[in-house]
């Protein structure tokens, strides 16, 4: 157990070691950041006095080290496009996409996880054959396509919710959250069912996909061997061994969601770290690209850390060194 | 007069068929007809597609759709068996029958304890409580010999050995005191010993609990070790039954006879497996003898050096580890063998899993690398110490043959083109019609028909795809070849051809082989000199038939006793 | 080996449903009519000569306001729409294809040495492999996209975009492949053929390509399928949010892009033809790449 803990941090630190070298690059070599900030007709020597003053002219390992630094104490530079700090900047956002995620996982195993089981058991029956054609659709959609029908529908035609924005807010601390007033939850309806069809589609498909593989282990025949009733074999015993593998794929999924959000927030003008990111590589605003590249990684390494522990801890196999 | 117990199983006539998609019918089983008594193990035996195994599954109610029972009938300890409800009146499956199956890795669920596996049962057929539950599977699982039962019940399926899960499986089908158990290939997945003791267990619970056991096998040793009553099936039909002493010693039908005799006998050895069926001796003959030409046209070296020698031989695995520097764990699979194999005779290694027996196969045939020691082909060192590259001559004199018939030949390409590979890789044929014809020769030595040259793999059984494996083999012009194994897999009756054709090989080009094994009996009838391993170590080595006779090491002794053969029926030793 | 000719004879020879071989011939439909857009189309939209601005915004020839001429309607530029989406739906296809193509390349290569060697080889490639499939196809398309608008700024991109998208998403899809067909090649390393041919004495490179190849070669092509649909949404994702084909040679991506700015304003049509196309495409490849897995892999199929 504990080999597999020491064995996920490794790999994670060499991620985060990646992820910051190319953050790193980027912000240093990629666009000149002296020829941005500087007047037209700045003077050679002007030019050269920024450079030292940014620490341009040092080696390139020192440079590296003073980006760790700095970026540990959570200086992550300036925007290029709007002259603020990038840290501000993605501290506010963050809220809001971590919102939208949140309703998008929930909805997307809320319903992903009993369909797939449908599909599983009954996989001749209407029910079953409807989701299934419905979830080829899903994953043939790409997410702004679906966005900008629900949007037809729901906000132009009906009028029923808002086609953009998060709606009303409230201020907990540093976090804005709008789970807290209708309207922000009006708000987050059509973006997280948007940003949750995709996810949903993938989870029912590969919990029908285990579950059926599960169905037919010699296991599950030796259960059915000792006469143990139908509904205690397919739910308390089969569904327990297809889900193992459904945490390891939401865990991942998370993190595709975070990027999926880039699209979803650029459809409904959802204040987001993704409409932030579009905008950005749109201006060429390095700081900000670099910045949301190192995060996001934490954020994956973070999520997948927990997630390889959390399987460590469920499978018992993994978990105690055997006798 | 004797009051008659009802019999626990009463089958009658039964006929099961499988409708195809085009029409027609398949009929696994035909006319079958048997009794099991309170008390009573009955083995059902067969070698593949006999429809032993259908028969085990409509008892316990399991038999896959679209399978049906279309005449005949079961009693379950009396009470009729509805095949559109697939269960009888007032017989649950899992409470009056109970099941046990034949992997026991697999048979257990890995996510939940031992504990919750035993007690599900009983909870939902008798109603007990938790701790009722927990109560009786503790001494279930005493029952069957377990020992630190309490430990054992918190443990999950991958904490306990092999033969501990099978018993494990065994208490499971006994919890709520069942009166019939199917029993399908219980020990085929199980090592020798551990198969004797499992053996043994149902032997006692049979008679202690008055249960009576449904024992499907292809093994006739084992039919032999704790049967009652056995009945033969041969392609759907019921060829013999009766006593198992009368079926043994005295079989009436022609395949049963066959059968009996094709199995490998450990008492004494034969110069030729009788066989039944076809041997394609036709062309053969004289496609060994032109083989036999060919190959004396490459040197014969002195018979004073042995063909194959090896001398301290140690290979280590490690596993885990992935960080340089940080050691996993090592597990030394062969520990400092050495022995040495004459030209023109067959050698036998031979030990149960895990002893090292393939690994010594792969260092000789240059598949693994060892770790210390060194083998020798006449003189020369070809692995470990000293080690040349194996290439050219070398490599072509040591060729290999393996255990699956099914993965030994590549599914994608023509028997034609999987045979010629060797021979245009060395260039033993100048021409490529040469090479054609040369394979042509390779196949009829095997038996088979050349215009199987033309054909893909799949289109050949099991036994015949095992002899193009050896044509294969046979394509390089080896001097050694060594046989993993090589009939593990098959049929019994398959099984006795293939030996007697490598026997036929041996004898008509003067081949050297080295024969892995873990069947005692096979290697008593094959080989000349035989080691002993275990555990990585080579513990005994002699001519085959000293060995077999007085063998000297404890090990070797015990290994002997614990192989169920037919020999020995019920643990009696009769005379011949 | 077999030849697998998409023609309707071998859907059903090979048992598939009507439904599949309905999405199979609507697919090569389009596809073909994709490729064959420089003969069909009745206008060219790439040449700027060709379309003037007076007739920007008409709706589509059977509706009411609709002019005959543009049978679909015309974009804000006044491009003919159906010509831009048959243009379109090739950029796309290309674009989609070629990422595929090349991500297979490498991932089939990747994956037979991984498989075959073991070892240090495998822990390298399945390392860097795990690294880039922590992030996903999108991001690390945007962060490619990105590097390369910034490198090369201005006009060149537009010559360049199409290599730069095929390269943002293979660098993303090789990996399925590699650990697909590394899997495959290990299963098939540890059969006995295989063995067999190292104790005959070939060389590791002829056991590749000769004999395992051939045997793993089949989830490729069904996982090529789905990558397919996969890289063509991918493409249209990065093109609506404006980093992929530019409006001067619009992919369907950048076409819906377009259209969504107008969609408020009831100019409904050039947003929704694209859209249409665009679903319609992925969806009968996704039915046919869905039966072509589910048959090819046991596991998956269900017992009847």
């Amino acid at each position: 157990m504990l080999n597999v803990l020491i064995s996920r941090l490794g790999q994670a630190a060499l991620v985060m070691l990646v992820v910051s070298a190319v953050s790193f690059v980027m912000f240093r070599y990629v666009g000149d950041p002296v020829a941005t900030m500087s007047r037209e007709n700045a003077s050679v020597e002007e030019k050269a006095e920024l450079r030292r003053s940014l620490g341009l002219d040092q080696p390139l390992v020192v440079q590296y080290g003073q980006f760790v630094s700095r970026t540990l104490r959570g200086d992550l530079g300036i925007s290029y496009r709007n002259q603020r700090p990038v840290t501000e900047l993605i501290a506010e956002r963050l809220p809001a996409t971590l919102e939208l995620v949140i309703v998008a996982t929930v909805l997307s195993l809320a319903l992903g996880i009993p369909l797939g089981v449908l599909c599983a058991l009954k996989p001749h029956g209407i029910a079953a054959r409807l989701v299934q054609a419905l979830s080829l659709v899903g994953i043939s959609t790409p997410t702004f396509v679906t966005g900008i029908v629900l949007i037809l529908v729901f906000a132009v035609s009906l009028g029923w919710l808002p086609s953009f924005g998060r709606g009303q807010v409230v201020d907990l601390g540093w976090w804005s959250t709008g789970f807290l007033t209708i309207s922000g939850l009006k708000s987050l309806l059509l973006p997280g069912i948007t940003l949750a069809l995709y996810q949903l589609t993938l989870i029912m498909r590969l919990v029908r996909a285990e579950m059926i593989d599960v169905l037919s282990s010699d296991y599950i025949r030796f259960a059915k061997a000792r006469g143990l009733p139908a509904r205690y074999i397919h739910f308390r015993l089969a569904l327990r061994n297809a889900l193992m593998p459904v945490i390891t794929v939401t865990g991942l999924q998370i993190g595709s969601l975070i990027a999926f959000a880039i699209v979803t927030e650029t459809v409904f003008q959802w204040p987001g770290m993704g409409l932030l990111f579009i905008q950005a590589v749109s201006f060429v605003d390095i700081p900000v690209m670099a910045a949301y590249l190192l995060f996001v990684g934490l954020l994956f390494v973070l999520i997948n850390t927990v997630v390889d522990i959390l399987y460590a801890v469920v499978d018992p196999r993994l978990r105690a060194r055997s006798a | 007069m004797n009051v008659q117990p009802t019999p626990v199983l009463a089958i009658d006539g039964l006929r099961v068929e499988y409708p195809l998609a085009n029409g027609s019918v398949f009929t696994a089983v035909e006319n079958a007809s048997l009794v099991i008594r309170p008390g009573e193990i009955h083995a059902l035996v067969g070698e593949s597609g006999a429809g032993k195994t259908t028969i085990g599954n409509t008892v316990m109610g399991l038999l896959e759709k679209p399978g049906r029972i279309a005449a005949g009938s079961i009693h379950i300890d009396g009470k009729r068996f509805d095949a559109a409800r697939g269960s009888a009146e007032g017989i649950v499956l899992g409470r009056d029958v109970g099941a046990v199956f034949q992997d026991p890795m697999t048979s257990l669920n890995p996510l939940f304890t031992i504990e919750s596996q035993l007690t599900e049962a009983m909870r939902f057929h008798l109603g007990l409580g938790k701790a009722a539950a927990r109560a009786r599977a503790l001494e279930l699982l005493e029952s069957v010999g377990i020992p630190e039962p309490r430990r054992r019940l918190k443990a999950y399926p991958h904490q306990l050995s092999g033969g501990q899960r099978q018993r494990v499986v065994i208490a499971a089908a006994l919890s709520c005191n069942p009166k019939l158990v199917v029993a399908d290939e219980p020990t085929t997945a199980l090592d020798v010993s551990v198969q004797a003791q499992i053996l043994k267990l149902l032997r006692d619970l049979a008679d202690s609990r008055g249960i009576g056991i449904l024992l499907v096998t292809h093994n006739m040793g084992v039919v032999a070790q704790i049967a009652d009553r056995v009945t033969i099936m041969h392609r759907g039909k019921v060829v013999e039954t009766g006593l198992t002493e009368e079926v043994l010693r005295r079989p009436k039908a022609a395949y049963a006879k066959a059968l009996i005799g094709a199995v490998p006998r450990i008492d004494q050895r034969l110069d030729r497996f009788p066989v039944l069926g076809d041997e394609g001796k036709g062309r053969a003959e004289q496609a060994r003898a032109e083989l036999r030409a060919k190959a004396d046209r490459t040197d014969v070296p002195s018979e004073d050096t042995p063909i194959l020698s090896v001398e301290n031989l140690c290979v280590d695995y490690t596993t885990g580890g992935w960080l340089p520097g940080s050691k996993g764990h090592r597990f030394r699979a062969v520990d400092d063998v050495s022995f040495s194999v004459r030209s023109g005779e067959v050698f036998g290694l031979v030990g149960e899993s895990g002893c090292g027996k393939t690994t010594i196969a792969n260092v000789v045939s240059g598949l693994v690398r060892p770790t210390s020691g060194r083998v020798l082909y006449h003189g020369r060192s070809i692995a470990g110490e000293g080690a040349i590259r194996r290439a050219g001559p070398v490599r072509q004199a040591i060729q290999m043959i393996f255990q699956d018939p099914y993965s030994s030949l590549n599914s994608r390409m023509r028997i034609g083109s999987i045979l010629s590979e060797p021979i245009l890789f060395y260039r033993l044929a100048d021409t490529r019609a040469e090479a054609e014809s040369d394979v042509e020769r390779l196949i009829e030595a095997v038996g088979l028909d050349a215009d199987a040259a033309q054909r893909f793999p799949h289109a050949f059984s099991g036994g015949q795809r095992q002899r193009l494996s050896i044509a294969r083999a046979l394509g390089a012009r080896p001097r050694l070849i060594v046989c993993d194994e090589p009939t593990s897999s098959l049929d019994v009756s398959v099984q006795a051809q293939i030996l007697n054709l490598l026997k036929d090989l041996r004898d008509a080009t003067g081949l050297t082989l080295l024969l892995i094994s873990h069947d005692l009996a096979v290697v008593r009838q094959m080989c000349d000199r035989v080691a002993v391993m275990r555990q990585g170590k080579l513990l005994e080595q002699a001519d085959s038939e000293a060995l077999f006779d007085a063998p000297q090491h404890a090990y070797t002794r015990e290994l002997l006793s614990l192989v169920p053969t037919l020999d020995r029926i019920r643990g009696e030793i009769k005379a011949a | 080996m077999k030849t697998l000719a998409p023609t309707p004879g071998l859907f059903v020879r090979l048992g598939a449903p009507v439904s599949v071989i309905v999405a199979g011939m609507v697919a090569l439909f389009l596809v073909a009519c994709a490729l064959l857009a420089s003969w069909i189309a009745p206008y060219d939209p790439t040449d700027l000569a060709s379309f003037e601005l007076i007739n920007a915004e008409l709706p589509p020839a059977f509706t009411a306001d609709g002019d005959p001429s543009f049978l679909l309607g015309t974009d804000n530029q006044g491009r003919d729409l159906l010509s831009a989406m048959l243009y379109g739906a090739r950029v796309s296809i290309a674009i989609g294809g070629g990422a595929v193509l090349l991500a297979a390349t490498l991932g089939v290569t990747l994956g037979l040495l991984a498989g075959y060697f073991g070892g240090r080889v495998d822990a390298l490639i399945m390392r860097i492999g795990d690294v880039i499939l922590s992030f996903p196809t999108i991001l690390m398309a945007l962060l490619v996209s990105g590097i390369a608008r910034a490198l090369f700024p201005g006009a060149a991109t537009a010559e360049w975009a199409p290599v730069i998208l095929i390269c943002a998403i293979a660098i993303h899809e090789w990996v399925q492949y590699a650990r697909t067909v590394r899997a495959a090649t290990m299963v098939e390393t540890a059969k006995d053929y295989v063995r067999a041919a190292k104790v005959i004495g070939l060389p590791p490179r002829r056991i590749m390509l000769r004999h395992i190849l051939p045997n793993v070669m089949s989830p490729v092509l069904v996982i090529s399928t789905i990558n397919l649909a996969a890289a063509v949404l991918t493409e249209a994702t990065l093109s609506f949010l404006g980093v992929g084909m530019p409006p001067t040679y619009p992919s369907l991506g950048t076409l819906i892009r377009i259209g969504n700015e107008f969609v408020f304003s009831g100019i409904w049509w050039i947003a929704l033809f694209p859209a249409l196309a665009l679903v319609i495409l992925v969806l009968s490849v996704n039915i046919v790449g869905d039966w072509l897995r589910d048959r090819f892999n046991p596991k998956l199929r269900v017992k009847r």
